[in-house]
């Protein structure tokens, strides 16, 4: 009777699993009493009390309105505000420049697809930290000072206090050129929609990409020479030792941006080309014989399929690029590592705390990619009947 | 009679040359430089930026450096050209980090001894590799471990660990990355693929969270809260600490990796083996493991890679590896310059791409191997 028990699967499956709970168990209340007898020893603050005390440190780069008398809460919103700065910016720019690379891998002309190659090769390669601190400290910083700014058309200018774009100020035509803008963009949908109609009950075809082109530039530009400039350009001006005006973006933020384009582009050019080229090439002759061009079987074939092989890995590089934008802590961007996990990680030595919450921001960053894909690939996955 | 068999050749007639732009160089450029419009313009545009740019990068390297030099001086002096002088001056400190003159012998032998080992695993035919895994895996960390820490009882003395620093610590915190993740991720693999529920709760947990932060916050995390989180007197050395964080996080991405292999294997590998008669572990480690692991070895090489280049960021934690060493000669008064940075960087950057793309390489073939193994 008790070698059968023994020998039962169901009771050594119940038996292993018991195992690793308490040990598992025991390792959990083990640390969190270690940790209780450490912290009371040495004064660490146990509860979250310290979320609402004066930080007393300033931060260089602020969205939210912070000085040096706001609490830990608010630099904590602080430098989530700063992460996800890096990631607005960064994610739309890696995606043209990661595109672009992997389109021109793809191409026909020698040059253009080895030098992509040479790019991917090089930049997967080469540490993130490394190409970094390249840029922010080779570069950025041996730049010459504001009086002998590198300028780019007289509108942008990049020296050693980093990089100053022209802001755009609204001018009386502003709210005429937006209400046209958007008259024109509700009529090229509307327009679009009556002729796919139009193209399903009769198949006659109708110029949808000119006229959807003439009004998105015909109507603004109407606005334009009726009620004048919609905006004009703010360029930064040399005053004193410093430029003034534009939208300047301080080194760090610079660096960091142009550092994580570059690298994620790489891995985003190497999703593409492999999506691409993963489509057969059968589905390009089956476009052929059905009488489309090739632009059309590009748009209607080829795309759509690559599409749903590149954007599952694409959202993962995006992901990569946000856990990578904490690389910020090194060219000292006041991101959410740098303000929480370093700044008031020190101060407050609530390290338990601090680092449950810095996670947790990832985690739900994460988990809220990973929930948006599942509902991606279940819009397009293929139906197979 | 014999006019008529004149008609019939005797030898072939000699071949046509083929038309001028069929083959050669000639017709390559015409498929590959200039088949249209935009790929001739293309190409005018590439020739042209190479021209202005590669030049001046080129005579930047060689002809502008300033290869020897007692001090920074000539570097100092000269604007346009790398400093090449100050890596071969710095390079004993990049490679050894503080560690005392006298003792770099044992840095020496546990470097050669650890390339020696690893080219005995990754040749593909080189013989009784199960005991270079054996060696790599299991006696030689223990014996790397004492001989450069050092231990009074054999005679060599200690050298601490506050003094490591250079190439070989970024070496040493990748190779204990992988000696420890990979058993940890297999088990991690079978720990997911496990039909007891509780085991594959735990390694999913374990898995997902460790994938969904970023690598730094793991280093900060075993930086100041496993001294939290352990008894007092076993406070783990500073050295340790971000080794045992690496050795969990790579983990976490090597458990993916098998499980990827673990899920190509067929069925009837499985349903063989119990057939057999064979028990869980004899069975994973007989028959799944060994068909799994080979089909994943380009997956484990690209992953340590990833952990060669990540391990940059231990000095966030004050460990001082090879790009740490790095920024560290650069505050040397003596050698300080307008292009020193520039240099450096370049100089490390050509170290990693060749450590990495070489390794890159290595599994593109291993991956060519094993593809052909399976077509069928």
């Amino acid at each position: 009777m008790n070698a059968a028990l023994l020998n039962d699967p169901r009771v050594r499956g119940l038996f292993y699993q018991g195992l690793l709970i308490a040990v598992l168990g025991a390792l959990l209340i083990g640390g969190a009493y270690n940790a209780y007898v450490n912290m009371a020893a040495r004064g660490i603050p146990m509860g979250f009390g310290f979320w609402s005390q004066v930080a007393g440190f300033d931060i260089n780069l602020h969205l939210i309105p912070y000085s040096g008398v706001s609490t830990y809460g608010q630099a904590f919103w602080v430098g989530l505000a700063n992460t996800l700065l890096v990631a607005a910016i960064g994610i739309p720019l890696t995606t043209l420049l990661g595109f672009a690379v992997g389109l021109a891998r793809l191409s026909p002309n020698w040059l253009l697809s080895r030098s992509a190659l040479l790019y991917t090769n090089i930049m997967r390669d080469i540490p993130l930290l490394l190409q970094l601190l390249f840029w922010y400290n080779a570069v950025l910083k041996s730049l010459p000072g504001p009086r002998q700014s590198i300028s780019v058309g007289g509108l942008v200018f990049l020296n050693n206090r980093g990089l100053f774009l022209p802001a755009p100020v609204p001018l009386s035509g502003a709210p005429w050129f937006a209400a046209a803008s958007g008259a024109a963009a509700l009529a090229a949908l509307l327009y679009r929609h009556w002729a796919r109609r139009r193209q399903e009950l009769t198949g006659a075809q109708a110029p949808v990409g000119w006229v959807s082109a003439g009004l998105l530039i015909g109507l603004p530009a109407m606005a334009i020479a009726g009620f004048g400039a919609p905006f004009a350009l703010d360029v930064a001006k040399l005053s004193g030792f410093n430029l003034r005006g534009g939208i300047p973006v301080i080194p760090e933020l610079a660096a960091l941006v142009f550092g994580l384009v570059t690298f994620t582009a790489a891995f985003i050019a190497e999703i593409v080309r492999a999506g691409v080229q993963a489509v057969a090439h059968g589905q390009v002759e089956a476009a052929a014989a059905l009488g489309l061009h090739r632009g059309l079987a590009d748009r209607l074939v080829v795309v759509p399929q690559a599409m749903r092989l590149i954007v599952p890995p694409l959202t993962s590089q995006y992901v990569n690029l946000v856990k990578n934008s904490s690389l910020a802590v090194f060219v000292g961007y006041p991101d959410l590592v740098q303000i929480f996990a370093g700044t008031v990680l020190n101060q407050t030595q609530a390290a338990v705390q601090v680092m449950a919450i810095t996670m947790a921001v990832y985690l739900a960053i994460s988990i809220a990619v990973a929930v948006a894909l599942n509902v991606y690939n279940a819009r397009h996955a293929l139906k197979e009947r | 009679m014999s006019d008529a068999i004149a008609f019939v050749r005797a030898r072939p007639e000699p071949l046509d040359p083929p038309p001028t732009f069929s083959r050669g160089a000639l017709a390559w450029a015409r498929s590959n430089l200039f088949s249209s419009l935009g790929s001739s313009l293309t190409t005018f545009v590439f020739v042209a930026l190479a021209a202005w740019l590669l030049p001046p990068l080129f005579r930047w390297a060689t002809v502008n450096a300033v290869w020897s030099a007692p001090d920074g001086v000539l570097c100092r002096q000269n604007q346009d050209g790398a400093c090449w002088a100050f890596v071969a001056a710095k390079l004993d400190y990049l490679r050894f980090g503080s560690y005392p003159v006298a003792e770099r012998w044992r840095v020496d032998v546990v470097e050669a001894s650890g390339a020696g080992l690893i080219a005995w695993l990754i040749w593909p035919s080189a013989p009784k590799r199960a005991w270079g895994a054996l060696l790599f895996f299991v006696v030689y960390p223990i014996a790397a471990f004492f001989l450069l820490r050092g231990s009074p009882t054999v005679g060599l003395p200690v050298v601490d660990t506050l003094l490591w620093g250079g190439i070989f610590v970024s070496l040493l915190t990748a190779l204990v990355g992988i000696v420890f993740s990979l058993p940890l991720g297999v088990l991690l693999a079978l720990g997911r693929r496990s039909e007891l529920p509780a085991v594959r709760l735990a390694s999913v947990l374990f898995i997902e969270f460790v994938r969904g932060v970023p690598f730094i916050t793991v280093l900060f995390m075993a930086n100041t809260m496993l001294p939290l989180f352990l008894p007092e007197a076993w406070t783990p050395d500073r050295f340790l600490r971000p080794l045992v964080g690496i050795a969990l996080f790579s983990a976490a991405y090597m458990a993916e990796e098998v499980r990827g292999g673990l899920q190509l294997l067929n069925r009837g590998q499985y349903e063989g083996a119990m057939a057999l008669g064979l028990n869980y572990p004899r069975m994973m480690a007989l028959v799944i493991l060994p068909q799994a692991l080979t089909m994943v070895i380009p997956g484990i090489v690209n992953n340590f890679v990833g952990l060669f280049m990540d391990t940059t960021l231990v000095s966030i934690v004050g460990i001082t590896d090879f790009l740490e060493a790095m920024n560290n000669a650069f505050k040397d008064p003596v050698w300080s310059g307008p292009t020193i940075m520039a240099t450096g960087y370049v100089f490390a950057g050509m170290f990693y791409f060749v450590f990495c793309y070489g390794m890159a390489r290595y599994s593109a073939t291993v991956e060519r191997t094993l593809a052909r193994g399976r077509k069928r």
